[in-house]
């Protein structure tokens, strides 16, 4: 089975098309791969839990995480995130490349 | 980790998204682990190296030009060729020539050539990973 | 190296490039010894629609006279050996008549994009 490292940068606010990236980053864990969905820019809009996003709750066997840069930068506080969302550090796309992951800016 | 080969394709202009600054935090983190980089920029991504970029006041701000220190992506892409040098890192740019031309932003910074798909593929099929960082 | 494709922003810049050009690379790719697929999603999905015709813009006395031909550039991906794919939901969201759909193109759901990306060392997303 393979690592995929999918990048998120925009939320089911901007495009429609988000909901289906979340879709392809369950289906993809289903099927049995390693799946991270990192949430970067604007795509972490989605993580304050009072968000109201319906699209994000079939992603339990999906590791998501979240720029604690694009955090910071847009004001929203730890406490405010979605506990099964994880703030990271962007190298961790560095590393998920040097390791010869799948990686997809989605 | 070992030093790897790690490869980026750029496609968004200069100040217009975010996700310019992302892959320069990106590149930066793969430079400072000690892997090596290559950058192939296409489309609007072959701005990012041109060397007619100007700091500009801002006047809004009451800030003159020196005091503003308005970010300029030639700069950072130099900035990152002096850092791969210091860390032992191999650090490659080129720029799409066709992509050059119809924008004429030929005129790129020093140690930023010109190029097209083909040398991509090479870098690609080269490389541990390709990260392909496509406009929306 | 097999590499696909993910196409998804469509008509971004297709007056201008008078062809899309992820498209475009895609074919200098395969042209290049790249083993090249590509999967059209979002929006992208139209591009396999039969008789696209951007023609007759003026501005001034500027006239485009080679406008983009998408359908045409994906016949000759698929002469060339390019394997194209759009998303079967895609295509039924935006009622894309399958009769206008060229020849050639094949439909994949959603669920089935695990198992396809399986098949590509490199699975790159425009």
């Amino acid at each position: 089975m393979a690592k995929y490292f999918l990048i998120e940068s925009r939320s089911p606010f901007d495009s429609t098309e988000v909901t289906h990236n979340y879709q392809l980053a369950s289906d993809l864990a289903n099927a049995g791969h390693e799946v991270t969905l990192f949430l970067v820019e604007n795509g972490v809009f989605v993580t304050r839990s009072q968000a109201s996003v319906h699209s994000f709750n079939n992603l339990e066997k999906v590791a998501l995480l979240v720029d604690d840069f694009s955090l910071r930068e847009r004001g929203i506080e730890l406490s405010e995130v979605r506990s099964e969302i994880k703030p990271a550090n962007l190298g961790l796309v560095v590393d998920a490349m040097a390791e010869g992951q799948k990686v997809m800016w989605l | 980790m070992s030093k790897k080969t790690l490869t980026f394709l750029l496609m968004d202009a200069p100040f217009e998204q975010a996700r310019v600054t992302t892959a320069f935090r990106l590149i930066e983190d793969a430079l400072e682990k000690g892997h090596d980089v290559n950058v192939f920029t296409y489309e609007g991504g072959v701005s990012l190296s041109f060397t007619e970029q100007k700091p500009h006041p801002n006047a809004v701000h009451g800030r003159s030009v020196v005091e503003e220190e308005h970010p300029l992506p030639k700069d950072w892409i130099a900035f990152i060729q002096e850092k791969a040098k210091e860390k032992g890192c191999n650090f490659n740019w080129i720029n799409c020539g066709l992509c050059l031309d119809e924008r004429g932003v030929n005129d790129a910074i020093a140690g930023c050539e010109r190029g097209g798909p083909a040398d991509f593929l090479v870098w690609a099929k080269n490389s541990t990973s390709t990260l392909v960082i496509g406009t929306k | 190296m097999k590499a696909l494709q993910i196409i998804q922003s469509a008509y971004r810049c297709t007056v201008e490039e008078q062809d899309d050009p992820v498209v475009w690379f895609a074919q200098v790719l395969q042209n290049n010894g790249g083993e090249i697929d590509i999967l059209l999603k979002g929006n992208a999905v139209n591009y396999v629609i039969a008789g696209q015709d951007s023609s007759g813009l003026k501005f001034g006395k500027w006239q485009q006279n080679q406008p983009a031909k998408l359908d045409l550039d994906l016949t000759d991906c698929l002469k060339n050996g390019l394997g194209i794919y759009i998303i079967s939901e895609d295509a039924q969201d935006r009622g894309i008549p399958t009769d206008k759909i060229i020849a050639g193109i094949k439909t994949v759901s959603r669920k089935e994009l695990p198992a396809l990306f399986e098949e590509y060392e490199q699975v790159w997303h425009w």
